[in-house]
C-alpha cells in the first residue's frame, strides 16, 4: 500500500509481558478517513494494541507508522500532537474539573483562546453536554462521562480517532447517538472502534478486523466476518480439541 | 463571563483585604508581636510555594526547605561579598530556581513517581544539612563569606534600596516588604492558575495520562511548576535571612521540612489561601505554646496534626468553602426533592 492513502501502518508489531505474548506480529493498515471496527474476545489484545498506537505502552518489536512518521518510540504527547486521539476503555477524564474545563483543556491543546472557546462550545452542543457545563465530571453518570471523554477527543480534531468501547454502559438511545456522531466525525478523520456490541458495529461497520490471541484472525466486511466459521468458534469459546 | 468576573472580583477583594491588613497591623499590634508576625508572613510565602507544587501540581515534595535554605545562603553569601543587595536578592530567586530545575529535570524526565519523589527531595534537604554543617573551618570560605558549619553565617547584611547600600531596610520596612511579597506571590499565582498554563498543571494533577493523550508534555509542566515553586521558596529564604540577620544549616533540617508540610495539610491543599492560613495558625499556636510550661509544644502540635488528618482531611479552607457552597446551593435542593415525590 502506498503511504499517501495510508494513515496508519504497523509492521510486525509485537508486545510481550514476560512470557505472555499479548500482541504477535500484527501488520495493520488503515486508509485515510477509513472507519474500521476491531472485535475479538476478551484478552485478544485490542486494548494493548490501542495503547501501543498511542505510546502508552512501548512495543517489544515492530514498527508503527502514522501519516508517514515513525512513532514507534514517540512519547504520548507527541503522538497526540501528530493527530491521534484516543478514548480509553474506562472513562479517562479529569474528575475534579467541570465539563467545560475538561473540554477547554482539550481544545486549548490545539487552538488559541478564541478558537478553543468556539470549538469547545460547538463540541458541547453537538454532544448535548451544554446543560452540564458547570458540573464536576466526577459527579456524572458513567454514560455522561463517556460523552465528556468523546467530546475531548473530538475537540482535538485528530486525523485518527481510536475509540475503545465507546458505547459501553450506554442506553440504546445513547448508543444510536454515538453511532451517528462517529459517522459524522468520520467525514474528517479515520476511526478505529473496539466494541463488543454487535448491533452497534452493524450500524457503523465498513471493514471489520478480528483479533484473537494477539493476532489478526480475519479482516473483511461485517457479513463475511459473521459468516466465518473460525470467528464463531472464537466467540463461542470452542477450542480446537473440542 | 459572569464566573470570570466573580473570580476577578474575589481576587480584587483579597488584594484589598491584604493591603488593609498590611497597613493596619503595625498600628494595632505591639512591636514584639510584629517581629513574630513578620516571620509568619515570610514563612507563609514558603507555605505558598509548597501549596503550588503539592496542592496544584500534585508533586509530593518533602524538601521544600531545601530551596528556602539555598535562597537564604545564596543571599547571605552574595550580599557579604557584594555589599549592595540588588544582585544577591535576584540570586536568592535564581539559584534555588536553577537548583529546582536541575533536580526536577532528572526526577520528572526519569518519571519518578509520588512517594519516591518525596523520599528523594527529603534526602536532598538532609544532605544539604550535613554538607553545610561540615563547612566549619577557615578553609570553607566563599569570597569574603565564611560558611561557618553548624554555627552558620552571623551578621548577614540587610536588604538596601537598589544601588544604595547606605539606605538599609528597617525592621518595619522588612514587614512591609514581606507583606507585599506575600501579596504579590498570591496574586501572581492566582492569575497563573487561571491561565492556560495553570489549567494544564491542574489537569495533569487530576489525570496525567489523559493530559498527555491530549498533547501536553506532563514532564515539562511539572518541571516548570517545580522550578517556580523553588524560586518562590528561595525568595522567602532571602527574607528569612534578613529577618534573623543570620542563617544556619537548621533551615535544611527535618523539623523545618516537616513544618511546611503540616501548614499545607492543616490549611488545605488545592487552595492558595489554605497554606497561608495554616502557616499563620500553626505558628501562632506554636508561639503561644512556647510561652507556657504546662504542656510540651511538639506534643500538642503533633496531636493537632493527627486530629486534622483524621477529622478535617481536606484542611481548613476547603472544608469551610464546601460548607459555604452547601449553604449557597440549598434553594436548588428543595425543588428536586419535591419533584421526586411526585409519582
Amino acid at each position: 500500500m502506498s503511504s499517501s492513502d495510508c494513515i496508519l501502518e504497523t509492521r510486525g508489531l509485537e508486545k510481550r509481558f514476560g512470557g505472555v505474548v499479548a500482541i504477535a506480529s500484527v501488520d495493520f493498515n488503515l486508509k485515510q478517513r477509513e472507519l474500521r471496527c476491531l472485535i475479538g474476545p476478551n484478552g485478544a489484545g485490542k486494548s494493548t494494541f490501542f495503547k501501543m498506537l498511542t505510546a502508552q505502552l512501548k512495543p517489544t518489536t515492530g514498527q508503527i507508522l502514522f501519516d508517514g512518521v515513525d512513532i514507534t518510540r514517540a512519547q504520548p504527547h507527541q503522538v497526540s500532537r501528530l493527530g491521534i486521539g484516543i478514548k480509553n476503555q474506562v472513562p479517562d477524564v479529569f474528575n475534579n474539573l467541570t465539563v467545560a474545563e475538561n473540554i477547554s483543556v482539550a481544545a486549548r491543546s490545539r487552538h488559541g483562546k478564541a478558537r478553543a472557546a468556539a470549538k469547545g462550545k460547538d463540541v458541547m452542543e453537538r454532544l448535548g453536554l451544554t446543560s452540564l457545563t458547570g458540573r464536576l465530571v466526577g459527579e456524572l453518570a458513567h454514560g455522561q462521562r463517556q460523552w465528556v471523554e468523546l467530546a475531548m477527543v473530538v475537540a482535538l480534531e485528530p486525523k485518527l480517532i481510536l475509540l475503545d468501547e465507546p458505547a459501553a454502559g450506554m442506553t440504546a438511545d445513547e448508543t444510536n447517538k454515538t453511532a451517528e456522531l462517529i459517522r459524522e466525525v468520520n467525514k474528517s478523520a479515520a476511526i478505529v472502534v473496539v466494541e463488543h456490541d454487535m448491533q452497534f458495529i452493524k450500524q457503523i461497520a465498513q471493514t471489520v478486523t478480528v483479533f484473537h490471541q494477539g493476532r489478526v484472525l480475519i479482516e473483511d466486511t461485517m457479513d463475511k466476518v459473521q459468516g466465518n466459521e473460525l470467528v464463531r468458534e472464537v466467540y463461542l469459546g470452542k477450542s480446537e480439541d473440542d | 463571563m459572569t464566573a470570570n468576573w466573580q473570580g476577578n472580583g474575589g481576587l480584587v477583594a483579597a488584594t484589598v483585604l491584604g493591603l488593609v491588613l498590611l497597613l493596619a497591623l503595625p498600628q494595632i499590634v505591639d512591636p514584639v508581636m510584629m517581629i513574630e508576625l513578620t516571620s509568619y508572613v515570610i514563612m507563609a510565602i514558603l507555605a505558598l510555594s509548597l501549596g503550588l507544587i503539592w496542592g496544584y501540581g500534585g508533586i509530593l515534595c518533602f524538601g521544600q526547605s531545601a530551596f528556602f535554605g539555598i535562597g537564604a545562603y545564596a543571599y547571605a553569601i552574595a550580599v557579604i561579598n557584594f555589599g549592595d543587595s540588588t544582585v544577591p536578592l535576584l540570586l536568592s530567586i535564581v539559584v534555588p530556581g536553577l537548583f529546582a530545575a536541575l533536580l526536577g529535570y532528572f526526577l520528572f524526565y526519569a518519571r519518578i513517581t509520588d512517594v519516591y519523589f518525596g523520599v528523594i527531595t527529603l534526602t536532598v534537604t538532609l544532605i544539604l544539612y550535613k554538607v553545610m554543617g561540615a563547612t566549619s573551618g577557615s578553609q570553607y570560605v566563599i569570597g569574603a563569606a565564611p560558611l561557618g558549619g553548624y554555627n552558620g553565617i552571623p551578621a548577614v547584611p540587610p536588604l538596601n534600596f537598589p544601588g544604595r547600600p547606605d539606605v538599609a531596610l528597617s525592621f518595619d520596612g522588612l514587614f512591609y516588604l514581606s507583606g507585599l511579597t506575600l501579596l504579590a506571590v498570591y496574586v501572581g499565582l492566582r492569575l497563573m492558575l487561571k491561565s492556560r498554563f495553570g489549567q494544564v498543571v491542574v489537569a495533569i494533577r487530576e489525570n496525567e495520562r489523559r493530559a498527555e493523550l491530549l498533547g501536553y508534555d506532563a514532564r515539562f509542566y511539572k518541571l516548570a511548576t517545580f522550578t517556580i515553586g523553588g524560586a518562590i521558596a528561595g525568595l522567602a529564604g532571602c527574607l528569612f535571612a534578613n529577618w534573623g540577620m543570620f542563617i544556619s544549616p537548621d533551615v535544611f533540617g527535618l523539623a523545618q521540612s516537616a513544618q511546611v508540610i503540616i501548614w499545607v495539610i492543616v490549611g488545605g491543599t488545592g487552595t492558595l489561601l489554605g497554606p497561608i492560613v495554616g502557616c499563620f495558625a500553626i505558628q501562632w499556636i506554636a508561639t503561644k505554646l512556647g510561652a507556657q510550661q504546662l504542656l510540651n509544644a511538639n506534643l500538642v502540635l503533633g496531636t493537632i496534626l493527627i486530629g486534622f488528618v483524621l477529622l478535617v482531611p481536606k484542611g481548613v479552607v476547603p472544608t469551610v468553602g464546601d460548607a459555604f457552597r452547601r449553604l449557597k446551593f440549598r434553594p436548588y435542593v428543595a425543588p428536586l426533592v419535591e419533584q421526586r415525590r411526585v409519582p
